[in-house]
């Protein structure tokens, strides 16, 4: 069969114009050049087209092939993508260096799913069940943590002719023929689906339940709810990476999707060689068998970087449509909408802000709105979620930058990163008095259940504390710190203590790296326990510097270090704050 | 015999166009005769139908529409590359003019190279000992890292550059090293400044050398860098070496890229750089790192001059956000007569966690780390509100610790150009200084390491006076 193709007029960069291509259609897949790259059609003016190419274009020159394929750029969906690393138009990254080396060469094709290998297949329906699209058939093991379903695909409905019995099969097998209004299909292990075109779902409800992370600043603080959405700008070496990647390392999601996107290749190796080996603390397994990794770094095609976030996020929502909670780490956003900016400046489009094409808010909170908790199709109920979490990496750390303006309009929590925490080594760096999250009302239901009934007043008082801190400092700044009233000194102190032994936590030390929810409680009930007992000794004659130099306090700034399964530890030490003040108060009626 | 075409019809800046061009294609370079027979090299930047925008690395200059012939080669700039390419010094262009003859290539490389397939990097975790202590306590480096370092006009990064280059080793290895260095648009005194440096410390013949100065064609500065890395990939992934790479200056790198985005007349991004700057430097520095299954790799040093000593300039900006950190130079330590003037605030080296602790340098080398940039960032901010409002507006600790900032700049900052300290040594001024402090302040360092070194400095009596 002869290939249907056109002619190349005109290279520029990752931009190439082709004339002539039959039926060329927006965001249909193209290979480019006698070299068949791979590019997708953003743009058709006649008979001209214009065509993203995601791999390098040195080389090719006008009067080169184009060949269209008729189909939009897509994903292969099916069991072996969990543990996988593939690069923006999922192209294995693993299977490409065992084949053909250490450095990604041009025009280097590989499925995406492995075709030879033999997955346990287990059929959960039987012939002649009516199915509808959403519908599970089967369940594939993927790893020990992942049972793969096996979905009628979204559109189909009809009876099951034939399923097969439980046995290996490998992704192209056919293993299941349903009866529909327009004939007999065939279903294999895997199937395909266009990237730009968010996977349907029956429709979506208001998250509810806290996506835990282990993460005092977060869960605490500013939490984000299974199915939410967040951003974390902030200059670099903030620390943007290492929140993403305590986030896809500890939060209780079924399924992480991390995207790198546009950021460094020794980030990528970090998550590869550190995942395998770091254990789920829920399950006890590795990290790995719940994650898929897509690895489009900065010097990797800038085109396929502009590919890799809706990659991913397509992925994620094949795992959701399992009913399973997963998800999306997108790092760094900002280098996505560079990826548009380049694209649409090599279109000559009229630039909006900053360069950036006029369409890019609303791309972004096309992405963003891809997150959610949902009701899945098929005929049960099915409950799901989604969360996307992007990084963004404004430049100068100006947050005006347009890409976080367009971010924040969409997403309900805003880690604000801050460059002068991150100096002090005070991490994570998200600064208390700029960061917001507008799920703290509907996840207060759920609070109230898992840390303590108490739990949402201490933690207002301790926001206040850290509100009334900044006041206090604004003050000492002026006119020393000998006006303040001691009462305002133990704010201060206070404050300090939040900040110091509860906000500040060390990813890099096992004790400290992930804290339970019960663990945060007791943590933050140790603070406001001396809070409490400082402003009424001082209020009975206590002398400020005797609470100040109170040994216990050593004790309260190395809770921290108490093991998550050793929390009786906590009874010890606010029996030792009791007893300190206790004495403190006697001291004072001896004269 | 390729065809010479005598088609060019417009001439602005750095770029030429040249017509009816058959079978040009993107990226490829091109040789150019001006009208007085002077040879020069071009690439590709551009072709539509039979029309061929080239950039000109020699500048255009006595072009004229007409004379000016262009053949084009059918390939990318290449550079041939064999062992003995080891001691020799050639221009931005990769020609030599250290006098010696041609080298006989081995094999020609792209300079343009391939991105490192992520799953084949292997993480750089081996520390590298540079004897400087603000670099090997608080920042340290490792094989296989890009640490810029992010200067201003008239610091002495050249020193700082050359000492680590002269002082550089890993601990208790005895293996093949190289130093490649590319100079782009700086100046003779500071080329040859590096030159001496590597000519006595004994390096000169394990390095290779790109010099483009000041007075040379700009528009080369964009391939200069490209040669170098290349030749320390070879040396690097083919020949085994563990390679050093200084690039200096970037800043007139971007300016060269930026000068080819106007004369292209690009919608430009901020300053006036274009937007795809982020992408393009990281072709640069991302070609840094180390392979499973290889033995050697590439540690990049990059020099930078902050236009006025701003950080949020998109030349540092965009570098940081690539690199794994950065070596912050201050014209404020400077001008206190402090070298190195690090300002380890905000240095920092994205690698150190899995480069340093036990059994790479030492168990409490974490910990030390957190505990002196808290009690510096806090020493710092104290001794601003002394000058604002005199010390009797501090508490007794705060005073403690504008003291200890004080003694920090002082002790642990401040060392020869020629002193090479080891990690031991710098840890141990490090508790020495941290001993100032009240014990219960020392929030960062787990209570194992504080009974084991801490005691060795402690005065007697300090610790019941100060809690």
């Amino acid at each position: 069969m002869k290939e249907k193709s056109g002619l190349i007029v005109k290279v520029s960069g990752p931009l190439v114009v082709a004339e002539n291509i039959p039926g060329a259609k927006m965001y249909e897949m193209v290979y480019v050049g006698t070299k068949r790259l791979f590019g997708e059609i953003i743009e058709v003016k006649k008979n001209l087209s214009s065509i993203q190419v995601y791999e390098d274009t040195s080389g090719i020159g006008p009067g080169e092939p184009v060949y269209s394929t008729g189909t939009a750029l897509s994903v292969e969906l099916g069991p072996g993508l969990i543990g996988s690393i593939y690069d923006g138009i999922q192209r294995p990254l693993d299977v490409l260096m065992a084949k053909y080396g250490d450095f990604v060469v041009r025009g280097l094709f590989e499925p995406p799913l492995d075709r030879t290998k033999n997955w346990l297949f287990n059929p959960i329906v039987n012939k002649g069940d009516f199915l509808k699209g959403g519908d599970f058939i089967a369940e594939v093991d993927e790893t020990p943590l992942v049972k793969h379903k096996i979905i009628v695909p979204s559109g189909m409905e009809g009876t099951i002719l034939m399923i097969a019995s439980q046995g290996e099969y490998k992704v192209e097998d056919v293993i299941a023929k349903i009866e529909t209004k327009n004939g007999i299909q065939d279903l294999t292990l895997f199937h395909k689906w266009p990237v730009r075109i968010p996977r349907p779902v029956k429709r979506r409800v208001p998250p509810d339940e806290l996506l835990v992370t282990g993460q005092r600043v977060i869960d605490s603080f500013f939490p984000i709810a299974k199915g939410g959405t967040a951003c974390v700008p902030g200059p670099f070496g903030s620390g943007k990476t290492v929140v993403q990647h305590q986030l896809s390392k500890w939060a209780n999601a079924d399924i992480i999707i991390f995207v790198g996107c546009g950021e460094r290749g020794n980030e990528m190796t970090d998550v590869l060689m550190e995942f395998p080996e770091l254990k789920d603390p829920r399950t006890g397994r590795p990290l790995m068998e719940r994650t898929v990794l897509i690895a489009n770094t900065s010097n990797m095609p800038v085109a396929a970087r502009e590919a890799s976030v809706f990659t991913g996020i397509t992925i994620a929502e094949y795992y959701r449509d399992m009913g399973y909670s997963v998800a999306l780490m997108a790092d760094s956003t900002s280098r996505w909408a560079e990826a548009m900016r380049e694209m649409s400046g090599r279109l000559e489009e009229m630039p909006g802000e900053e360069g950036y094409p006029a369409y890019l808010a609303s791309r972004i909170s096309s992405f963003y709105e891809r997150a959610g908790k949902v009701v899945l199709m098929g005929r049960e109920k099915k409950e799901a979620s989604l969360s996307v979490i992007g990084a963004v990496s404004p430049p100068g750390g100006d947050l005006s930058d347009p890409v976080v303006q367009g971010t924040l309009r969409t997403v309900r929590v805003f880690w604000s990163l801050d460059d002068s925490l991150a100096y002090a080594r005070h991490f994570p760096a998200i600064y208390w008095l700029k960061s917001y999250s507008l799920y703290l009302d509907s996840l207060a239901e759920f609070y109230k259940e898992k840390m303590g009934k108490d739990w949402v007043d201490l933690r207002v008082k301790a926001m206040s504390i850290l509100r009334k801190e900044s006041e206090l400092q604004e003050m000492v700044r002026l006119v020393g710190i000998d006006t303040l009233s001691p009462n305002d000194r133990v704010v201060l102190e206070t404050a300090r203590s939040i900040r110091e032994d509860f906000l500040q936590q060390n990813a890099f030390m096992a004790e400290d790296t992930f804290t339970s929810l019960k663990k945060q409680y007791r943590m933050m009930k140790l603070i406001g326990l001396f809070d409490r007992r400082a402003h009424d000794s001082l209020n009975k004659g206590v002398e400020l510097d005797n609470i100040i130099s109170l040994p216990v306090r050593v004790e309260i700034s190395r809770a921290k270090l108490i093991p998550n399964d050793e929390l009786e530890r906590f009874d010890k030490i606010e029996e030792d704050i009791n007893k300190s003040f206790v004495n403190l108060l006697e001291e004072v009626k001896n004269g | 015999m390729a065809k010479e075409y005598i088609t060019t019809r417009q001439i602005a800046g750095p770029l030429i166009i040249v017509e009816h061009v058959e079978k040009a294609t993107y990226n490829e370079i091109v040789d150019i005769k001006a009208p007085d027979g002077s040879l020069r090299r071009g690439q590709i930047l551009e072709v539509n139908g039979d029309r061929a925008l080239i950039q000109v690395f020699e500048g255009t200059s006595g072009l004229n529409l007409g004379e000016t012939k262009v053949r084009f080669e059918g390939r990318g700039i290449e550079i041939g590359v064999s062992p003995s390419i080891l001691g020799r010094i050639f221009d931005g262009s990769g020609r030599p003019i250290d006098g010696a003859p041609q080298i006989i290539p081995e094999k020609r490389l792209d300079i343009n190279g391939n991105p490192i397939n992520p799953y084949a990097r292997d993480y750089p975790a081996e520390f590298i000992q540079t004897g400087i202590s603000s670099i090997d306590g608080l920042n340290t480096l490792v094989r296989g890292q890009k640490l810029p370092i992010f200067s201003g006009s008239g610091l002495p990064h050249a020193e700082l550059a050359a000492q680590i280059a002269r002082q550089a080793k890993v601990l208790g290895a005895e293996e093949k090293f190289a130093v490649v260095f590319a100079a782009m648009g700086i100046t003779f005194e500071e080329a040859n400044y590096f030159i001496q440096n590597f000519r006595e410390s004994g390096a000169l013949e394990r390095s290779v050398i790109f010099l483009n100065l000041g007075g040379d064609p700009v528009i080369e500065r964009i391939a200069t860098p490209r040669f170098g890395l290349t030749v320390a990939e070879y040396l690097a992934f083919e020949l085994g070496m563990h390679v050093l790479a200084i690039l200096t200056d970037m800043t007139n790198y971007c300016e060269a890229l930026r000068e080819i985005s106007a004369a292209r007349k690009e919608v430009p991004g901020r300053r006036g750089y274009p937007g795809y700057m982020y992408t393009d430097l990281a072709t640069i520095y991302e070609r840094a790192g180390r392979i499973k299954g290889k033995t050697g790799s590439i540690t990049q040093i990059p020099i930078l001059t902050m236009p006025e000593d701003d950080k949020t300039h998109p030349i540092p900006d965009l570098t940081g956000y690539i690199t794994e950190g950065q070596i912050f130079l201050s014209r404020t330590l400077f001008q206190q007569g402090l070298y190195p003037p690090i300002d380890v605030l905000p240095s920092l080296s994205r690698l150190k966690d899995k480069g340093i602790g036990k059994g790479k340098t030492r168990e409490d080398h974490s910990d030390v780390l957190n505990q002196l940039f808290a009690a510096y960032a806090r020493g710092r901010e104290s001794r601003e509100l002394v000058t604002v409002l005199g010390e009797s507006a501090l508490t007794k600790t705060d005073l403690i610790f504008v003291r200890f900032a004080d003694e920090f700049e002082n002790r642990f900052v401040r060392q020869g150009i020629e002193e090479n300290r080891t990690i031991e040594q710098t840890l141990d001024v490090g508790w020495e200084l941290l001993s100032m402090i009240p014990v219960e302040e020392l929030k960062r360092i787990r209570p194992q390491f504080i009974d084991k070194y801490l005691s060795k400095y402690i005065k007697k009596g300090t610790v019941q006076n100060a809690s």
